[in-house]
Formats: C-alpha cells, structure tokens, sequence
C-alpha cells in the first residue's frame, strides 16, 4: 500500500515556485519583483557588484556627503518588499567583460550588453544551484541605448544561456512568451507592455503599489558610463600598456583630482579631508608626498617616477596646498619603500600646468 | 556559541556586506560577530542585511580613530 503523498504529489501543478530577481536599487527591478510577488511566486533578490557600482562610494569617502542620511538601495528595496537579497561579488569574473567586450562599449567605456549577458548568465548559475525555477529582470524594451533594445533582448537571453527562463515582466507583452508563462507559473496577461524611455507608466505602477521614495539614479548606476570616469581608466591602461585593473586602481580612479604630468607617473591628489583620509589608507603602497609648511593635500604619486619627477610632483603637490602663493613650501616625500625626507620646494605656477595634465 | 570579529576596514560598501554575508553563512544559529568598518555606511548597511536576511543586531559602536563596529546574532536559517 502506497504511503502518505505529499502536497506536491497530489497537486503537481502548485508546487511554490522560486525566482530570482536582478536587483540594481532602481525603480524598474523593484516593480518587475512586486508584480511577479504579486502572482504568488516566491522571489529572492541578487545584487552583483562588479567594483564599478556608484552605489555609496563616493558618498562614503567625501567629508561633505557624510552627514546626509545614506542607504544601500538595493538592500532597501528588498527591505520594502520584504525578500531576500543575495549580495554578490563578482569584482575578479568581471574583469574580462570590461577589458574584453564581445559587443563592443556604449557611449563611455561601458560594456552595457555584456554586463547584462554576464549577470543574467550568474543568475542562472545560481537558479541552477539553488533550486530556483526562473529569472527575472526589470528591463524594458528600448530603455537603453545598448542592453535594452528589441534586437538585443534576445542576445542577452540566448548568451546567458538563460534563454526561456528570463522574464522581464515590465514588458513581457511585447516579448515572445517565456517557459514561467507556458506553464502556468505567472499569468501572461498580468504582466505588462512597457517600452521606451519614458517613465511615466513606472511612476503610475509605483504609485498604484504604495511605492515611495524610490532611487532614481540620473546616470545609472555605474561608473563606466561616467566620461571622466572612463578618461581616467583609459589613461591607466595607456600607462600600463595593457588593458588590466585591481579592484584598488579602479577604486582610486573614483577619488581626488588625477593629474599625470609625464606619461610615466600621475598624481592623485586628495581634494577635501575625506578623500585625505581615504587615501592615507593607500600611502604605503605608493611614493607620496604631503606638505608640511602649509595645510595642503595627500598626493600619491602612480608608476615609476624618476628624480626630476619626484621634485615636480613635490612643487605640484605645493601648488595645491594653502602655501600656493608662498615663495617656498617644505614637503614630506616618502618613497614607496625608504626613508622620509623633507625638501623645500617653489609651487609650481598655475601657467606651467596645462589643462591636458587633468585626467 | 561562539563569537568571532571580523574586520572590514578600509572596504567601501557594499564589500563589508558581502564579507558579513559570507562570514555569517558559516556560522551557527546564536553565534555572533563584531564587524569593524571605516565606511560608516555600514551602519545602515549591515542592520538592513540583517533584517533581511533574519539575523539580529546586538549594538553598534562608535569606535575611536572614526572605527565602527555593528555586532550581529545570527539568526535561526530557514535554508
């Protein structure tokens, strides 16, 4: 005689399904997650960082910004909407879709469409590891310039090898219908047909679900699609003569002023007391140089500096201190591996600095 | 029971997160961690992980030379 069946044996169909929701902190992810909660489906939230995310850096290293009240946004919304969420970190895997993009970068050094290939071929990782039944994003059709386009939906579900498991419920009605909707899972016609850059229609979603205060990033979410954030890193791989980053180069390119001067070494120089103190935490690893006779900046110096070189980074290091106008400023120079010394040095003049040393 | 520190100092967040994260997935129900962190965002931070993700925050500290430290119960995993 059989035993006792389970729920599951007797009602197959109404096993709890499981998705995984692609987290950013915006808008678009949180009302796909609530509309796909909305349907009785379990969701856990992923948030990947790659290194590159706006998100707090900034906002945590400059003095100025400390006292504003400060939140992590992916980790409020899953807080607002009571799920899980997965922080992953992806720093050294993401490395190859920035130097290497398959589908080339957008306007700046950001590779939109294989960063969302990469991150929704994670999440299928994961899915896979955890026992989850499908995959949700929220994309819209033609929000983006790279990653969001009609043409390049497909790619990022067929190279993620996620295929009919992703949904994107923000404008699932506009997009061939996915493994969740075929069975049953979600109801195809609760979903939505978003598409273009327009807010409008998220903005009325968010409001018929009570949701307020939500982050709107005007420049997305990550750096590389920052220009003078992508100058910066171009000039590092220049530099270097090969396309290569670790997480610290890629953090240090988000602070203080980068002046390079000689295409063999670049100052980075501290603009205000938070980014001072930041970069104290990175003095040991470089030459650097501080002023002594006048209130000035932490200036570390990046590559292999010659003599001539280090005089010149000291009188730049003076000019931006209190003491610019003096006819001397005493400096601490502290090699990268050797004693301190102090020099007496003239600050350079403002003429002999040309704009094109500013990265 | 047992409890661990852990240090995140000089990490920006979201990182002293993640290492709170992969550290407490370690760790047994009871158990608890200090975390120390220079990025005061982690005072925001690791509470809303840990109501999150059903853990409990015992303190927060304010800690000399601008240090802070968030020290986490881990809770019971429903995993």
């Amino acid at each position: 005689m059989a035993g006792p069946q389970s729920f599951n044996d007797q009602h197959p169909m109404s096993r709890q399904r499981k998705a995984l929701s692609l987290i950013s902190g915006g808008l678009d992810s949180m009302l796909a997650t609530r509309v796909i909660m909305d349907q009785g489906i379990h969701v856990e939230g992923v948030n990947f960082f790659t290194g590159f995310c706006v998100e707090g850096h900034t906002h945590a290293i400059r003095r100025k910004d400390r006292d504003k009240p400060k939140r992590n946004n992916a980790l409020w919304v899953a807080e607002t909407l009571g799920i899980k969420l997965h922080i992953v970190d992806v720093i050294d895997e993401y490395k190859d879709v920035v130097i290497n993009p398959k589908h080339g970068y957008g306007a700046n050094m950001n590779p939109c469409l294989d960063c969302k290939c990469f991150m929704v071929r994670k999440a299928h990782e994961w899915i896979r590891e955890h026992d989850f039944d499908f995959i949700i994003t929220g994309e819209v059709v033609g929000q983006r310039p790279m990653s969001q386009r009609r043409d390049t939906m497909p790619v990022v579900a067929r190279e993620s090898g996620a295929n009919d498991l992703l949904l994107r419920p923000l404008c699932a009605r506009n997009l061939p219908e996915t493994l969740p909707e075929r069975e049953g899972w979600v109801a195809r016609e609760k979903l939505f047909d978003f598409s273009g850059r327009g807010r409008k229609p998220q903005i009325a979603l968010a409001r018929r679900f009570g949701i307020e205060d939500f982050a709107q990033p005007s420049g997305g979410c990550c750096f590389l699609t920052d220009e003078a954030y992508s100058h910066k890193l171009a000039d590092l791989w220049a530099a270097r003569g090969e396309r290569r980053y670790e997480l610290d180069d890629i953090m240090l390119l988000k602070v203080g002023r980068h002046l390079r001067p000689r295409p063999n070494f670049k100052l980075i120089i501290g603009r205000e007391e938070g980014e001072n103190n930041f970069l104290e935490g990175y003095r040991r690893q470089f030459t650097h140089i501080r002023t002594l006779s006048h209130p000035g900046p932490l200036v570390l110096i990046d590559g292999e500096p010659g003599a001539d070189d280090i005089t010149l980074a000291a009188r730049i290091a003076a000019r931006f201190s209190k003491g610019r106008d003096a006819e001397q400023v005493e400096v601490e120079i502290t090699p990268k591996a050797g004693e301190a010394r102090r020099e007496n040095v003239p600050p350079l003049p403002s003429g002999e600095m040309p704009a094109a040393w500013y990265l | 029971m047992s409890h661990y520190e852990l240090d995140a100092r000089r990490m920006l967040c979201p990182m002293p997160v993640i290492k709170t994260q992969n550290f407490v997935a370690t760790l047994k129900p009871g158990d608890t961690v200090e975390v120390f962190c220079t990025d005061h965002g982690a005072l925001n931070d690791i509470p809303a992980w840990s109501r999150i993700n059903g853990h409990e925050v015992l303190a927060t500290r304010e800690l000399d030379g601008g240090e802070v430290s968030i020290t986490v119960r881990v809770g019971d995993s429903d995993d």
